[in-house]
């Protein structure tokens, strides 16, 4: 249970901290200069998509990422709200990846099946048609008739074989994650 | 050696399932200034929506069809700034960081393909404004818009981030204004011009994108733009597909037409409305083709 303080703000106990956290994303490729954030805020003032969402606060994600809140903020609904415009990586003082660290979170999230189903239903068309989305014969034909040459064919065999090993692969194969 | 004239044309996902006039107007508009299209012998997606979830995936994805058109000694052209964007990003990664490329290679082998870097990777805009340069394409235009005034909205991936596009500046974008203005229309400012339109977030949460798109109409209608210009079938969905959606949501009233660049070009270059399927658009585009003929 989470405790409050008399003014009603939450709680964190040191129990839910992971000081190595910051380290670990540090060592992801686009997690580099996470530390060098000193919370000006110019990545959230500039953020379109913050401009209109009432919780999606990227200079706030940054802060519980340094903090090691891992579990909250991998679980976090708004982690999957940004947008990768990069507006907040071409203008940040300190040149942190901002969009790249939420992306290294994102993966993170993924590993521990915190997956929003759009990625489910793009990456199993994906898997299945080399398309991300799922082209219907009439499309194939309307392309015909509006005189543009056959679309270019998926080749999912060749592409399972050299995903083989990837995670995300495997976890699209197990049936009973594509209906959670 | 690959050549300036000859490209292998990457069409992405979201065009040939939604977006069929783009890539109708913009075959064209190349095939009339000389530039041979090849199409890709096999295609995957180009790994960009599985960065989310999965960063290897996407690398493994993107260097496939990376490595395809190395084995067809051809550059890459596409129409999406995301797979521009993505095969770009790939593309240089493992150009720079030789371990990657050894164990992206390793996967790639299995079929029989190799990362070498010998391939360059270009949105169509690029192709028009480095490859045949401005004045080719002003040279082209045989029916100058002059009446018809537009804003354009180059979209995030073709610009940002900055290291990666390499391109015009994100933050006061010049390039495909002056490609515009190119046909004889005049190229409005308008506020926020380079913010995104909110597409990426759509399969998340419809509303907060959706105000952003709202948010861009209003200030593209504001400037009294008879038209939007874009050059990413992901953003013509929100500006054409969705308007009518945002009027109903949000109580305005747009009816701005919105034009896939090669369209736009390709009336001044003569091309008549069907060969650029102008009719396929959702907000009619018959008003301002009117302004067009009484010049």
């Amino acid at each position: 249970m989470t405790e409050t303080t008399e003014t009603g703000q939450k709680l964190v106990k040191s129990s839910e901290i992971d000081r190595k956290f910051k380290y670990e994303i540090s060592k992801i490729p686009g997690g580099e200069k996470l530390l060098y954030c000193f919370q000006c805020g110019t990545c959230t003032s500039d953020c379109p998509i913050a401009r209109f969402s009432e919780t999606y606060r990227p200079r706030q994600i940054i802060r519980m990422t340094q903090l090691g809140l891992r579990k909250k903020v991998l679980s976090l609904d708004t982690l999957w709200l940004c947008a990768s415009c990069f507006t907040c990586t071409d203008r940040c003082p300190q040149n942190v990846e901002v969009a790249k660290v939420i992306q290294v979170l994102r993966n993170l999230a993924a590993q521990q099946d915190y997956i929003p189903r759009v990625f489910k239903e793009l990456g199993s068309s994906i898997l299945e048609t080399g398309y991300a989305y799922r082209i219907t014969q009439l499309r194939i034909k309307r392309r015909e008739d509006m005189g543009l040459p056959p679309l270019p064919k998926g080749n999912p065999e060749r592409l399972t074989k050299i995903l083989r090993k990837v995670r995300f692969r495997k976890f699209l194969e197990k049936k009973e994650n594509l209906k959670k | 050696m690959t050549e300036r004239n000859k490209y292998l044309i990457f069409l992405g996902c979201v065009i040939p399932y939604r977006v069929a006039s783009y890539e109708v107007s913009a075959r064209k508009v190349l095939q009339k200034f000389g530039i041979e299209l090849v199409e890709m012998p096999d295609f995957n997606c180009c790994g960009l929506p599985m960065d989310p979830v999965d960063h290897e995936m996407m690398l493994i994805m993107s260097a496939r069809n990376l490595a395809v058109a190395e084995q067809q000694s051809l550059n890459i052209l596409t129409l999406c700034p995301g797979c521009s964007g993505t095969l770009r990003k790939v593309n240089n990664m493992l150009k720079e960081d030789k371990r990657l490329r050894e164990v992206i290679n390793t996967r790639l082998n299995e079929v029989g393909l190799e990362f070498k870097g010998s391939i360059e990777v270009k949105h169509l805009v690029r192709v028009l404004a480095e490859d045949l340069g401005l004045e080719k394409v002003k040279n082209s235009v045989v029916r100058p818009l002059v009446s018809l005034k537009v804003a354009e909205h180059n979209g995030c991936h073709f610009l940002r981030p900055k290291k990666i596009a390499s391109f015009d500046d994100p933050e006061d974008p010049k390039i495909l204004k002056s490609l515009v203005e190119a046909s004889g229309a005049t190229c409005l400012d308008y506020m926020d011009e380079s913010e995104c339109c909110g597409a990426p977030s759509v399969g998340i949460n419809d509303k907060v994108p959706l105000q952003l798109t709202r948010d861009k109409l209003n200030h593209i209608k504001i400037v009294g733009a008879q038209a939007l210009i874009t050059i990413c079938p992901f953003c013509h969905m929100m500006y054409d597909t969705n308007q009518g959606r945002i009027e109903k949501m949000f109580s305005e009233n747009y009816c701005i037409p919105v034009l896939h660049y090669p369209q736009l070009l390709g009336l001044a270059m003569g091309f008549s409305p069907d060969e650029l399927a102008l009719s396929e658009l959702r907000i009619n585009v018959s008003r301002i083709l009117c302004t067009h003929k009484s010049t």
